[in-house]
């Protein structure tokens, strides 16, 4: 879905203004989707019913507005275009004519969009500060559908209703029998729009011309997914549009047929228990992403804190929260200039008639088989490349291939994964292109990140055995532990609420619906608790899993819905040893290059107040780019060999050590024509 | 049979509008002045109580009575993960055209349980024997059935095996396992378990061995849907609830619980039992007062289920017997500590009377 809008304005700039929620944007865009910090309130995202205007041409609306009265502006006087009563009108911001009853106008143009005559996403609209009618037809406008109100009634009645919910009417026969229209922001403000029937006013100057179709709509897609979202506290919402993007599941009817380069998909994704109408209308049902967890709300072990859950080991093997990773590997079967090219080949013979282990899944075609394990190090394209590739010199005629070397894809990661998938296609230049997607299943670990649909992530602390876990009078226990101290400050009430619905839910065999400003009442879904014999409150008690005694408070018990975010094995990084950059001669940086871990600035600083002079030392210089240089006493430049090349004397040449990085500051210093002396004094 | 009363205070697990009071039992040797509370076997013959309430094919529920909760909290905890069961545990997939992923089949197929008595196998370590393997084949292959209506969609009827069921997995036996397992060839309980779903010119080839584990390695050997208690609901009435509150009063507690006489309006606790501790009485302000609810701390009211090779009521059997050799193990090591102990004295009182012997 294409929602996302961002603003020219400046990223870095900190002002308040262009970033805060303008009355405007009111059902265009989605007042919770912003990402958090720099970029925030710039990029936003469009509201559930928001349409974008396309270009409709001018010509024609211009035709029409003279021929409803309207009178050239050509023709016009100054005194005319500047007389009180005369108002002026605007076609995409150029001046057209003069009215003298530009409300009759407007109507009369409004009427003939109604009734079709002209496309529906022309807006007109009167703006009495510049007493002139702008009529806009440009493209790139906002827009969003309301039901029209005449003469205090709002034109879609129930029979309408009944119609649409019989599949006989659509939304655009409704457009067409101007019963509905799109207004854009500038419309909207010459308009009086009521949010409810309700509040449909009759008369007056403030006579509703609009009704509100659904209050839910000024969410966007991604904060419809919320249930109960007013109920939460608004910041709660912002963070949950960042992160439920970011949830494993399906993403697409045919994932298993694509090759995507990572593509992460849950095993045994689930429905939620408690929907919203926008999870129907954005179809989140039938590609979910997250599973109906059964939560307790208590403190468990102490490896809960700082909201990590704790996760049942029995819902583990039984398939809760397994994801498949899958990852496309690419390789080139190129073609050299000068007719050589790279080949596949079988797996090498070793003396014995056997093969290497890690060549063992290489077929005869030199690419390993379909359903093969691979474990890491393992070679699953046994591509060769001739020695002399790049030699242009050899015969063109291709014959003279010296020898081959071997240029395999091996396995990298950590983890034994399947060959889901192999490829064989061509680029536009007529190489080769061998695809292979590989395919990981992994179970919940320690450190896996999961969140509910409320802003609430937390990683797995601890996972227990299913006869340690507490369970109710049912025999039920918990697929996971969330600690109560996440609910104080946050204030994510909405969530309290899923569960209540989502255990009503459960008991009465029926999905609930936490839609934005509506939804099953709290009150309903305490009853039904109450009629299947649990505690109105959701709180049910519990008996320790360990000692066998009950607990001595109630727990919060209930189904919410679970969502896999990241998984700790894609994150974690460590190193003792590792690669260097050539250019300094220091660790790398990154996880993706094995990178170290970097003692910063601050923790530098650190060092020094503490005084732990030889720590830093060792950090900052031996564990890090240390070298040998030999530097001259009476010149203080650099020589080598214990030979000083400025005074070609080898006497007073010093051995010392610096970082890499500051001999190579010396040498670009000199470079640049700036002496760099070094000053030896014996300490 | 049960000796004291429920009323009695000591025996209740006080629940109440917010929480619940005395969890933990309090007649434990030297708590009460005056009172022994030691353990004595004639005592606790007298006291407990197991009766079967309901026994079905796949359930049992029996109440549990006079013993402690870590009693029968140890029961409760070797059913789910220490009564030892037959699972799949390897899976050699030799062909699996099908949709599903082969990890994904495993670990279905790892969860089918399996109708053979874990006493008739032993541990699987590291070789595979017939005592200790069972080996399963599931060739399976799906074709369009002739015939079918054009405008069918039901896949039933359209194809055949377009569902793969745990009727498919066919037991070859090894070894002497063909005489052995005569009068029961090893089968899944439950024939109709969906494994996967397949669609014409796919097919699925599978060699897979059953081992015998125990539940806190992997679920699928656990032998119960699950084995829990709760306590009996005791319902205590204090003062007559008023006739027009009567219905009101019944409607705060489970179906059945309360019963209301039709022309005087008395109301009596009929079957405490089949509460379910909503607590809904607590919540309302007129009955303040009148009602107390608690449980009996040593009552357990007993449910196993199961998909098991077990029958129900023989899985608190088996538990009670690993409990047994848990406890016959505990002795022995026990045992073994004293005689160490006894002989690290000896030996001190050796190394004693020697360096005495030295002064001498």
């Amino acid at each position: 879905m294409m929602t996302r809008i961002s603003s020219q304005f400046e990223k870095t700039r900190k002002v308040s203004g262009p970033r805060a929620l303008q009355p405007s944007q009111w059902g265009m865009l989605c007042p919770s989707d912003t990402p958090e910090g720099e970029a925030c309130g710039l990029v936003k995202n469009l509201a559930l019913m928001t349409h974008i205007t396309t270009d409709v041409e001018e010509e024609p609306i211009m035709r029409l507005a003279f021929m409803l009265g309207l009178e050239d502006v050509c023709l016009a006087t100054g005194a005319e275009m500047y007389d009180h009563n005369n108002f002026m009108v605007h076609v995409n911001g150029m001046i057209i004519g003069l009215t003298r009853t530009p409300l009759h106008f407007v109507a009369k143009l409004r009427k003939l969009r109604r009734a079709g005559r002209i496309s529906e996403f022309v807006s007109v609209y009167i703006n009495h500060h510049h007493r002139a009618v702008y009529i806009a037809c440009d493209g790139g406008r906002i827009c969003r559908p309301l039901i029209i109100v005449e003469r205090g009634q709002s034109l879609v009645t129930a029979e309408h209703v009944v119609l649409l919910r019989a599949g006989k009417m659509t939304f655009d026969a409704f457009l067409k029998l101007g019963l509905v229209e799109y207004l854009d922001v500038n419309e909207e403000n010459d308009s009086r729009i009521a949010l409810y029937e309700r509040d449909i006013v009759f008369s007056g100057p403030g006579r509703t011309t609009h009704l509100e179709i659904e209050p839910f709509t000024i969410l966007g897609a991604v904060a419809g997914l919320i249930p109960y979202p007013h109920h939460n506290q608004s910041p709660r919402n912002t963070y949950q549009c960042a992160m439920g993007k970011q949830a494993i599941g399906a993403i697409a009817y045919n994932q298993l047929n694509r090759i995507d380069t990572l593509l992460y998909l849950l095993v045994y994704p689930q429905k939620p228990m408690v929907k919203t109408r926008t999870i129907e209308l954005v179809g989140y049902e039938s590609l979910p992403a997250g599973q109906n967890a059964t939560v307790a709300v208590m403190s468990y072990s102490g490896y809960d804190i700082e909201d990590a859950l704790i996760l049942n080991k029995s819902s583990l093997d039984r398939g809760y929260g397994r994801c498949q990773v899958m990852r496309k590997n690419v390789t080139m079967i190129r073609k050299y200039p000068n007719g050589t090219y790279d080949r596949l080949a079988d797996a090498p013979q070793e003396e014995n008639g056997g093969v290497q282990k890690r060549y063992d899944i290489i077929q005869p075609d030199g690419i390993a088989g379909v359903g093969e394990r691979v474990d890491p190090g393992d070679i699953y394209v046994n591509k060769q490349t001739p020695t002399n590739a790049n030699d242009n010199t050899a015969g063109m005629d291709g014959s003279v291939v010296a020898s081959y070397r071997n240029t395999p894809m091996s396995y990298k990661s950590p983890v034994a994964g399947y060959i889901d998938k192999v490829l064989l296609t061509e680029t536009e230049n007529d190489n080769t292109l061998v695809k292979v997607l590989i395919r990981q299943t992994r179970r919940p670990e320690l450190g896996d990140k999961f969140s509910s649909r409320h802003g609430q992530k937390g990683v797995c602390g601890l996972i227990v055995n299913q006869e340690d876990m507490p369970f109710n009078d049912q025999g039920v226990c918990p697929d996971s532990i969330m600690n109560p101290h996440g609910f104080p400050s946050r204030m994510t009430v909405g969530k309290m609420i899923e569960l209540i619905s989502g255990k009503a839910g459960v008991l009465t065999g029926k999905l609930r619906y936490g839609t934005a400003f509506g939804g099953s009442k709290v009150e309903d879904m305490s009853k039904l608790l109450m009629e299947h014999g649990f505690s109105y409150s959701g709180k049910d008690m519990l008996t320790s899993g360990i000692t066998g005694e009950s607990l001595e408070a109630f727990v919060f018990f209930g189904p919410i819905y679970y969502q896999v975010q990241h998984m700790v094995m894609d994150k974690m990084h460590a190193r003792a040893r590792g690669p260097r950059a050539t250019l300094t001669r220091q660790p790398t940086e990154g996880r993706s290059r094995d990178g170290g871990l970097r003692l910063g600035e601050m923790e530098r600083d650190c060092l020094i107040g503490y005084g732990a002079t030889q720590l830093l030392l060792e950090r900052l210089m031996i564990s890090s780019d240390k070298f040998e240089v030999c530097a001259c006493e009476t010149c203080g430049l650099m020589g080598y060999n214990g030979w000083c090349p400025y005074c070609k004397t080898s006497q007073k040449v010093a051995k010392l050590t610096i970082p890499y990085a500051a001999k190579l500051l010396f040498q670009e210093l000199m470079a640049m024509n700036v002496m760099p002396r070094m000053v030896l004094e014996d300490v | 049979m049960a000796t004291r009363s429920l009323n009695d205070p000591r025996r209740q697990v006080k629940v109440g509008t917010e929480r619940v009071y005395d969890v933990a039992n309090t007649e434990f040797p030297g708590n009460y002045p005056g009172e022994d509370h030691s353990w004595n076997l004639k005592k606790f013959r007298k006291d407990l109580k197991v009766e079967i309430q309901r026994l079905s094919r796949r359930s049992v529920e029996f109440d549990l009575v006079g013993v402690d909760a870590s009693i029968a909290n140890a029961f409760r905890r070797i059913l789910i993960a220490e009564v030892p069961t037959i699972a799949i545990e390897h899976v050699y997939v030799w062909n699996n055209t099908s949709v599903i992923h082969d990890e994904v089949l495993a670990q279905r197929l790892g969860l089918v349980p399996l109708d053979v008595d874990p006493s008739q196998m032993e541990y699987h370590n590291g070789v595979a024997t017939d005592r200790n393997t069972l080996v399963f084949r599931l060739q399976v292959a799906c074709e369009r059935r002739k015939g079918a209506a054009r405008e069918e969609t039901d896949p039933e009827k359209l194809y055949k095996n377009s569902n793969v069921l745990a009727k498919h997995l066919t037991w070859v036996p090894q070894g002497e396992q063909e005489s052995f397992f005569a009068d029961h060839p090893p089968k899944p309980t439950n024939d109709n378990i969906l494994l996967a779903k397949l669609r014409p010119g796919q097919e699925i080839e599978i060699e897979l061995h059953a081992i015998k584990g125990q539940g806190n390695e992997h679920a699928k050997w656990s032998p119960v849907g699950t084995a829990s208690y709760r306590l009996l609901p005791n319902i205590q009435i204090h003062r007559p609830i008023p006739p027009p509150l009567a219905e009101k009063f019944q409607k705060c507690f489970s179906p059945g619980v309360i019963s209301v006489d039709p022309t005087t309006k008395e109301v009596k606790v009929a079957d405490p039992r089949r509460e379910t501790m909503s607590r809904e009485v607590l919540r309302h302000p007129e009955f303040e007062g009148m009602v107390s609810l608690s449980r009996i701390r040593d009552f357990f009211l007993f449910k196993i289920e199961t998909e098991s090779a077990y029958p129900p009521e023989r899985l608190f059997t088996e538990a009670v017997t690993v409990f047994r050799d848990k406890v016959k193990r505990l002795k022995v090591a026990a045992q073994a500590l004293a005689v160490e102990a006894a002989q690290a004295r000896e030996g001190e009182a050796d190394a004693d009377a020697d360096a005495a012997m030295e002064t001498d």
